[in-house]
């Protein structure tokens, strides 16, 4: 087969919400739904801190058994029926998201390593030519020390990686703010 | 700035000073190059397709795919009826079925039904501007709609956004996801917008969809085609991992 050249991304826009958004998608739970209810919640910044009203977060994660509902996780740990681990969020004027979700299972690295309990998140934006790759780590998982990708970020940098867990009238929630630029830029990856 | 992951023959940067949202918004930290673990080769794009395809079936309409009616008004949009086509590939050129395309735009006059778009130009009340649709078997798809209208925009004086159509795609996996422009050939607006010029010059002929008179249906409306080719993930590490799990047990 010939070599294809991968297609360019060009920016979401700000007008991306009937397209991407057509209903709400960021419950990803459902009563029947296996697993630590948690809600992630944050804001999205630019450079000057000011609120990013126009972004759009999605996250892709496992159940709470550790296995993502995909072909290609062919381990025997149980799908949930009630689950499908994707979520979408846009943020308001004040550049706030919010999820409601579980708490997943740890995945493995490789053969050997097993990676910490995160979520695969994806930022859009107007002004985002491509979108933000990173990831969502919670901040009172002891496994974080031993995760592998946590541990390729520059020590410095891994807070803007872990959500930090807070309680609110008996349920969890994890802060996790998204800083486009500039201090406490968010670490971001290429895939 | 940007790793492997982002070919420069390709990719935008992200910092890209003509188009002036870039400028507070785009990272200035390098980008950390991720392995491919099992969170990146897997992704809810299987999942996603598999929900739609359920809907489809379940309902009388074929996905969401004709935006001329999905306004569901009984009154067809104002405009040039135009039909969209063309095969979603991966890098190997190889077709990839059941794959979901969303995808939104302005109407004839160059307004988008949203609550921010100022623009002077009428809302049409029989059409929506977006709608989404699967691949079939063969990696093909094909959507019926109006051409878009250029419209101005705030980055710099006379500013003026070439026709488009954004596209959404999730692919196989989490590495796969796309999210671009489609742009129509011949459109002198093109040279001047910093967006379609943040694309490297060799490839910008990528976002350009070709006329295709094949396509074209006589007396109903114009055709076009636009193939799409998405990343796919590396070499999987996870045959091995299931190999040493069973080795040790």
């Amino acid at each position: 087969m010939t070599r294809r050249d991968l297609t360019p991304p060009q920016t979401v826009g700000p007008f991306f919400h009937g397209g991407l958004l057509p209903e709400a998608m960021n419950v990803l739970v459902t009563g029947e739904t296996a697993g630590e209810r948690i809600r992630i919640e944050g804001c999205v910044y630019d450079g000057d801190g000011a609120p990013v009203s126009d972004a759009l977060v999605e996250i892709w994660q496992a159940n709470a058994a550790g296995r993502y509902r995909h072909p290609a996780d062919r381990r025997s740990a149980p799908l949930d029926p009630a689950f499908t681990g994707f979520g979408r969020a846009g943020t308001d004027e004040r550049g706030f998201y919010w999820l409601e979700t579980i708490k997943p299972g740890r995945v493995p690295f490789d053969a050997t390593r097993t990676q910490a309990p995160h979520l695969n998140v994806f930022v859009f934006a107007r002004g985002l030519l491509d979108h933000l790759r990173t990831r969502l780590y919670f901040d009172d998982e002891r496994t974080n020390t031993d995760d592998p990708v946590l541990r390729v970020v520059p020590q410095p940098r891994r807070p803007t990686l872990l959500a930090k867990h807070q309680t609110a009238g008996g349920r969890v929630i994890y802060r996790y703010d998204v800083v486009l630029q500039g201090d406490g830029e968010t670490v971001f990856f290429t895939l | 700035m940007d790793g492997p992951g982002r070919d420069p023959s390709t990719f935008p940067p992200y910092l890209y000073e003509a188009y002036r949202a870039t400028t507070r918004r785009a990272p200035k930290q390098p980008l950390i190059p991720l392995p491919h673990t099992l969170s990146e080769i897997t992704g809810p794009g299987p999942a996603l397709s598999g929900a739609l395809h359920q809907t489809v079936q379940g309902a009388a309409s074929a996905e969401d795919s004709d935006l001329t009616t999905n306004m569901g008004t009984g009154t067809e949009a104002m405009g040039e009826r135009i039909i969209v086509t063309g095969r979603v590939l991966d890098e190997g050129g190889t077709p990839l079925p059941n794959t979901l395309i969303e995808i939104w735009q302005a109407n004839a006059a160059g307004r988008y039904r949203h609550r921010v778009d100022q623009h002077h130009a009428p809302l049409d009340p029989n059409f929506l501007g977006y709608g989404r649709c699967l691949t079939n078997k063969d990696g093909v798809y094909r959507l019926i709609t109006i051409r878009p209208g250029a419209y101005p925009w705030q980055n710099h004086p006379n500013a003026w956004r070439p026709a488009h159509i954004h596209f959404s795609l999730f692919g196989s996996s989490w590495v796969s996801r796309l999210v671009t422009q489609m742009y129509f050939p011949g459109d002198p607006l093109q040279p001047l917008d910093p967006i379609f010029n943040s694309v490297p010059a060799a490839a910008r002929a990528r976002l350009i969809a070709q006329y295709a008179h094949d396509v074209t249906q006589d007396g109903y409306a114009l055709g076009f085609r636009f193939d799409i080719v998405l990343h796919g993930p590396n070499a999987t590490p996870f045959e091995p991992y299931e190999t040493a799990q069973r080795a040790t047990r």
